[in-house]
């Protein structure tokens, strides 16, 4: 009698845990659930950062000072996803970029849609697209995707002067 | 071998739950206090590394998110480890004997109050034999402190003295949780708690940040007036297989005592890492402290026990009393995992006249 193999065993784990978004979390989180983009400024190098976690990754200081930045902003770099993700919440193909909003200056991933994949291009300027005001959530979901506006892109050395600089 | 110094140790109040402070937001305050004490700025430092357990906030990475308090443009030197930041500090020891590192700074955290930190710490057992039966940390714990009373190495009141002492020790100590004049017969009183400990035999759940900074003979003495020299360092881990060890002896604490040739030391006060009470007795029989050496005047970790931080307390809260003078020579321990499974024994020297 040979015996069995044992390939795999259940040993399942659950956790409750009551997360704390943090000071900074959950101020950027009351004002985009107003509709605002609000990020904070460090008080050393004055860079600016949104959405803020409440420290300066340059300078390891903490930012306090808030400052509110319009929904316009540059694609700072992007990628086509065909592939569906488990759980996810867009179908492919959709386009994921780094988003840099103006003022700001460290970017953030968002969805750039409302044009054809193919034309989505690095410097293109886009505008939030936000969700109807009643489904509005503490969440940077209520920002549906980034479109492109009528402005002329913003040349590739301009964004990283400005970072460098 | 490079003489080694901790310089600054600075450790945030420990509290029961720190509200809405987020990691990064308790880190950044004892990194900068650390920073602030020595003069010196994140640029000033070779390496940096931390210690903290991805489970107490229940997010992968967490430990990278820790990273946004202290400054990492320009890039810097980094590492952590997933266990107290007492082992943090010794991987810093090492890169400074390895000659990568002039400074270090180490820093521990853990916000314990979100989850449930018992059934957390589970996790560390053994997958395949013990975790899936879920016994927690109280009860291990339980189990040990029943062994070594049915031993007669310890009594309930035995334990309560030490839990007094450190109630007691503990008001001095501005950023305790839990301190207070309390009788034998005050703390025999109270119900039991998970036979035979009570509540207060154990370590309370607490949420915090620490930091320490360390730095080669040179540096030390221009950067602070009495470091705390690291004269000897050893760690010992015991099996992971819980029922093969003898749970009233420690031979990891006395194999680490023979290699820091801990009794060739006159020992002015020790810093033992017990989160329950028991395990102090236990730790001061295997070390043979004898009763001139004052123990855990911090109050120790039944005081406070800022878990992933712990350890690098001890060690912290020696230094102060070092650098304040009223020590000499001092014994700094940290422990992890299961009823003192590893243990970490640190002698620590004033070298001023």
């Amino acid at each position: 009698m040979s015996e069995e193999k044992i390939l795999e065993f259940e040993a399942p784990i659950y956790f409750k845990y009551s997360y704390t978004a943090g000071k900074t979390t959950t101020s950027f989180l009351n004002s985009i659930k107003k509709g605002k983009l609000v990020g904070q400024k460090c008080p050393k190098c004055r860079g600016v950062y949104v959405p803020p976690r409440g420290s300066c990754p340059k300078d390891g200081v903490a930012t306090e000072e808030e400052i509110e930045l319009p929904d316009i902003g540059t694609v700072e770099s992007f990628t086509i996803n065909y592939l569906p993700i488990p759980g996810g919440a867009v179908d492919p193909p959709y386009v994921s970029a780094n988003i840099i909003l103006d003022g700001a200056d460290l970017a953030f991933m968002h969805i750039v849609d409302g044009i054809d994949h193919s034309e989505v291009r690095v410097g293109m300027r886009v505008k939030a697209h936000w969700k109807p005001k009643n489904e509005w959530k503490a969440s940077l979901e209520n920002i549906a995707y980034f479109q492109p506006i009528d402005e002329p892109d913003l040349p590739l050395n301009h964004l990283s002067d400005e970072k460098n600089a | 071998m490079r003489e080694v110094a901790v310089i600054a140790y600075a450790q945030t109040p420990m509290t029961r739950d720190a509200g809405a402070q987020n990691e990064v937001e308790l880190i950044m305050q004892v990194v900068h206090q650390a920073l602030d004490e020595v003069k010196l700025n994140q640029t000033d430092i070779d390496f940096t590394c931390s210690g903290s357990c991805d489970y107490l906030q229940g997010v992968t990475f967490a430990f990278v998110d820790g990273l946004n308090a202290v400054s990492s443009v320009p890039p810097i030197n980094e590492s952590h480890v997933e266990m107290d930041a007492a082992w943090a500090l010794y991987e810093s020891w090492l890169k400074i004997q390895m000659e990568e590192a002039d400074v270090a700074l180490v820093y521990g955290f853990g916000k314990s109050s979100p989850g449930e930190l018992r059934s957390i710490m589970t996790l560390q057992l053994d997958p395949y034999y013990l975790a899936p039966l879920w016994p927690d940390s109280v009860s291990l714990a339980a189990l040990q402190a029943k062994a070594m009373i049915d031993n007669k190495m310890i009594t309930e009141e035995s334990m309560a003295k030490v839990v007094k002492r450190s109630r007691k020790n503990a008001k001095s100590n501005p950023n305790s949780q839990l301190s207070g004049d309390f009788s034998i017969g005050d703390l025999l009183s109270e119900p039991i708690f998970v036979s035979p400990l009570r509540k207060h035999d154990c370590s309370p759940i607490t949420d915090g940040a620490s930091a320490i900074i360390l730095a080669t003979k040179e540096k030390a003495l221009s950067l602070c007036r009495n470091p705390a020299f690291i004269t000897s360092i050893d760690h010992r881990v015991e099996t992971a297989q819980f029922g093969y060890r003898n749970l009233t002896s420690s031979p990891s604490i006395q194999k680490s005592s023979e290699v820091i040739n801990l009794s060739d030391y006159s020992i002015d006060a020790a810093e033992l890492h017990a989160p329950f009470s028991h395990q102090e007795l236990l730790l001061i029989k295997e070390l043979q402290l004898n009763e001139e050496v004052s123990i855990n005047k911090s109050g120790g970790v039944l005081a406070g026990n800022i878990m992933m931080s712990a350890g690098l307390d001890r060690i912290g809260s020696m230094f102060n009393l070092i650098k304040s003078g009223k020590v000499r020579t001092g014994l700094a321990h940290a422990t992890s995992g299961p009823c003192l499974q590893q243990n970490m024994l640190i002698i620590m020297e004033s070298k001023n006249e």
